[in-house]
Formats: structure tokens, sequence, C-alpha cells
């Protein structure tokens, strides 16, 4: 086991917390938003499936890891557009004063 | 060649910043939309700069055709649904999401599969992966109405399940131990029927919970890719799936536990329970379904003190939230004084409601939770229930009723209660409503938008 994995869980503890905090008091009225958002942000797999498409060498690496690349895409796109769509209609709604 | 790391490094950086404060900026109104936008540049930077990562020269076609394909039909698809439709939208995405990861451990153990630390890593991604995608992809096909929306529960089910779960399991320790790949096949079956066999339990107001689950599930196989990634030689990209991953993952899990408080149920009771899947026996309701007339019911509002209009899943699926601010304008015009009633989980996802009542223009401050306006229905004169049903099932306050334990909003403590409702037929539980045979209750049947607009027409002419 590599030394960069033991580095990687000590960053993947302090992200957790992050995490945590970032969203602890969150209105219901955002748990929708925020769950969509949330679900276009892990799109970052897109990322790791283009490195691993990218060194792909055999046929079956080269058809998962295609498939890998298209539903990550998926992910991206549409979880972008989802939250953007919902919070577009937060945005037209008018605030008279008062919190939420 | 040259070394791009620097730069490819210093971009994975600068993307994690902009998605925890993306996040960040998201759980307040005001700044909700910055949030996706800088959540969505770093997006875009990560991806572009990860095309000049060292070494990685093949298949530069097969990535270019697949992020066109997959980033095409996602992005038009998510453009033309419905708003209504937006809870399996995020399910199917996350679904995606879930399947990216399950494929690229896939990749991996086909790769790697001696390297002991990198096996079992990509085992756990595949597993969770594998779970996400099966059912968010069921979650999807209940919402959309295309396979039975009730929790589907048979004999031995609990038995049969984890017997599917332990095999699946059994056949990935395997493949870490013997360091093979020839049991992915059975190992990949297993853990996705697992997915759907869990997902089948589920139903009704418990939806939204488990497609919640499944996004924190998502966050922490992409994790546990960027773990293998880290491990392997092309790091770089891991540490970002690394944090991104478990930042969705700690996020998601709490706000799945948020959710599920919100109707007072466990997480356990969410999966195992298999809410409203039986019929209620006994208990046979005493009264009638008495119907009221349009004119009649907005000549009854129009002389109210307050009327306090509670929303549901009708209300979206009629597009009715703009007539429904239109009457609410009218009843203010003439003096009485109009409020929201939001059920946390009106309609099929927390916030639903809100959101489509600021998109019809209605302000915040009209909008009650549950808490806030539950004292206020004894004084209150009018409640006009749109299409919601179970949120405001007094059985919920029965033992023995499957709803029993849900919040619910105490509508049938008003004077009068009416009722818009398409059809005498029962809720997403499936529980029939003690609160329509009651005798304050009074029944306008009909689509939410027609009857609403008649409503506007009586108080018009009244």
């Amino acid at each position: 086991m590599s030394a960069d994995i033991w580095t990687a869980l000590l960053i993947a503890v302090l992200a957790a917390f992050v995490g945590y905090e970032v969203i602890s008091r969150v209105p219901v009225l955002l748990h929708t938003p925020l769950m969509s958002g949330s679900n276009f942000i892990h799109g970052i797999v897109l990322v790791g499936a283009i490195v691993v498409l990218g060194f792909a060498t055999s046929p079956i690496e080269q058809a998962i890891g295609l498939i890998a690349v298209i539903m990550g895409a998926m992910n991206v796109t549409g979880g972008y557009v989802v939250t953007e769509r919902i919070l577009a209609m937060f945005d037209r709604s008018k605030r008279k004063g008062g919190s939420p | 060649m040259t070394d791009y790391s620097p730069l490819i490094d210093g971009v994975y950086v600068l993307a994690v910043i902009f998605f925890i404060l993306g996040l960040r900026a998201m759980a307040s109104p005001e700044t909700a939309r910055r949030g996706i936008l800088a959540a969505g540049v770093a997006m875009l930077l990560a991806v572009l700069v990860t095309f000049l990562v060292g070494g990685l020269t093949n298949n530069f076609g097969l990535i270019a055709i697949g992020i066109i394909v997959g980033g095409g039909l996602g992005w038009y698809w998510a453009r033309v649904v419905k708003m209504t439709a937006m809870p399996q939208m995020v399910a199917v995405f996350n679904g995606m999401g879930g399947g990216a990861a399950a494929a690229i451990a896939a990749v991996e153990l086909l790769t790697a599969v001696s390297d002991p630390t990198n096996a079992s890593l990509s085992i756990a991604g595949a597993v969770i992966g594998s779970i996400s995608i099966a059912g968010s992809v069921v979650a999807f096909l209940k919402l959309q109405g295309w396979m039975v929306q009730r929790a589907v529960v048979f004999p031995a089910q609990q038995v049969l399940n984890i017997i599917v779960l332990v095999a699946g399991l059994a056949f990935g320790v395997l493949t870490v131990v013997q360091a093979t790949t020839v049991w992915l096949i059975p190992f990949f079956v297993l853990t996705l029927l697992y997915g759907i066999l869990l997902t089948l339990r589920i139903g009704g107001a418990d939806m939204p919970v488990v497609i919640s689950l499944f996004n924190a599930l998502t966050g922490i196989a992409v994790a546990l890719d960027g773990f293998v990634l880290v491990n392997g030689v092309l790091g770089d990209a891991g540490y970002a799936m690394v944090v991104a991953g478990i930042l969705v993952g700690a996020a998601g899990s709490l706000l799945t536990i948020k959710m599920a408080r919100a109707m007072n149920r466990s997480i356990g009771s969410v999966l195992f329970g298999g809410f409203g899947a039986k019929e209620e026996v006994g208990g046979a309701i005493e009264g009638s379904l008495k119907p009221i007339d349009s004119d009649d019911a907005a000549s009854l509002m129009a002389y109210a003190n307050q009327v306090i209009i509670a929303p549901g899943y009708g209300m979206a699926v009629a597009q009715a939230q703009r007539k429904v601010k239109e009457l609410a304008d009218a009843l203010e015009a003439k003096g009485v004084s109009v409020r929201f009633a939001i059920h946390p989980v009106a309609g099929r996802m927390p916030g639903h409601m809100n959101v489509l009542l600021a998109e019809a223009g209605v302000s915040y401050d009209k909008l009650y939770d549950l808490d806030e306006v539950n004292g206020q229905f004894a004084t209150t004169d009018v409640v006009l229930v749109i299409g919601a049903n179970d949120v405001v099932n007094p059985a919920a306050r029965r033992q023995g009723s499957p709803l029993f334990g849900m919040p619910i909003l105490d509508v049938d403590k008003a004077k009068s209660v009416f009722v818009i409702k398409r059809g005498q037929g029962r809720g997403f539980a499936g529980v029939e409503n003690d609160l329509f045979y009651k005798d304050n209750c009074r029944m306008l049947y009909g689509d939410a938008s027609a009857v609403v607009g008649r409503l506007i027409t009586a108080l018009e002419h009244s």
C-alpha cells in the first residue's frame, strides 16, 4: 500500500467534516436543490472515466471505459441542468424580507 | 513531452475549492445560483485539464465521442423534462454517476486485480456503484409510473435479499483473494440485482429519502475509485475524486438523515419497512364523501378571515401553481389573509412545493412549515387542500395505520376543509384518507388547475 493512499485517507476524513459542516444548517426549502447540486458534484467521476479510458488498451477495457465516460458525462450535464432549472425558479420569486 | 502536472494539480485544487464554496452557497436561497455556477465552472476546468494528463494517449476519439454522446443526452433530457419530473431526473443522473463509478472499478479490476489494495478498493467501489445505479433506475421507473409505485413485498423477501447481497460480496472477496477476474460477471450481476431488490421494497413517501441515500452512496463509490487512482500511477485525478466524492457522501448522508427525520422515519425503516405495501385491515371509516360546487366554496372563502392553502402533488401534476397564485391574489383583494402550509415531503421531494410556488411568484414569507402552521389551523376558517393526500391524512395519528407516526398538517382542525382531488383514489401511500369523511370536509372533484380556475371565476362574480 503506497503512502499516497494514507494521504488520500487523511484528505477524505477532512472532506467528510467539510461536507457535514457545509450543509448542517440548510433549510428544508433547499433540500431538493442541494440533493441535485451534490448529484452534479459527484459528476467528477467523469474525470476518472477519462483517465481510465485514456489508458485503456484491450477492446473490453475500451468498451467499459467508454460506458463510464458516457455515464459520467450524463451525470455532469444532466445534474447541472436539473439543478440550474430548479434554482432558476427561486430567482424569479419576489422576496419580501424575512427569513424563509 | 511537456509535463503539465503542476497546471493539472493546480486546477484540481481550484476545482475542489469551488465545489466546497458552491455547495455552501447552495445552502442559502440568495446565493444558491452562484453556487451551482461556481461548481459548474470548476467541473468544466477539471474535465478540460484532464486531457493534459501525461501518458494519456489512447482513445482520444472514443473519449470525445463519449463526452459528446453522454453530455448531449444528459443536457437534452434535463432540458426537455417537465418540472414535475425533476425528482426522477435526479435519480437517473445519480444512477449514471454510480454506473460510471462501477464501470471504472470494473476496468481497474481487469487491469490490476493482482494488487490486493487496488482490487479491494475497486470491489468496494463496484458494490456501492452497482447498488446505486440499479436502485436509482428502479426509483426512476417507480416515480415515472412505468412500474408499480408501491413497495413490492413478497414472502421470504428479506432472506432472498440477504442471500443475493452475501453471494455478491462473496464473489467480490474471491476476486480479491484469488486475484482473478473470472468471478466478475456473477459479482456484478448479483450486486446489480441487490440494488433492484432493495429498491423494490421501497415506495410511497420514502422514495425521496432513498434517492438521497443513493446520491450519498454514489459519492462514496466515486471516492473509492479515487483511492484506486491515487494508488496507481495516475494519482492526480484521484485526489479530486476523493475530495468531491467524500464531500457528497458526507453531505448526502446528512441530508438523507434530515429528510427521514422530517417524516419521523429512520433510515432502517425506510430501507427495510416495506412502507404502504400492506392494506390496512379493519377500521372501516364512518361518514361519506361530501362534494361541494365551486361557487359555494368560493363564497365561503371570500367571507373567511383566514384561508390556508395546503398544496400537494396534485398541484404539481396539473401545473396549477400560477392559477393558485391568482386565487391567493383574488382572495387577498377581498381582504382575506392567505397563507400556504408546506409539508416537508408534499409532492415527491422535500421543497417540491416551495420550488413550484416560487416559480409562480408566491413570496417566501407566505410559506409556512409544518411546525409554524400546525398551531394555526384551529383558528382558521377555510383550508384549501390542493391535490395533497397522505400529508393531511389524520390516520397518521392512529396506531396501526401504515402512516402512523408521520407528522401531518392538522388541516382537519380548521372550521372548513375543501379538498381538490382528481378522483376518489387513494394517495401515493395507498392508504384510505380519514379526512375526506369528516363532517367539516367537502370535496371539489377535478383537475387542480381547472377547479382553481373555476374558483377564481366564481370569486370575481361574487
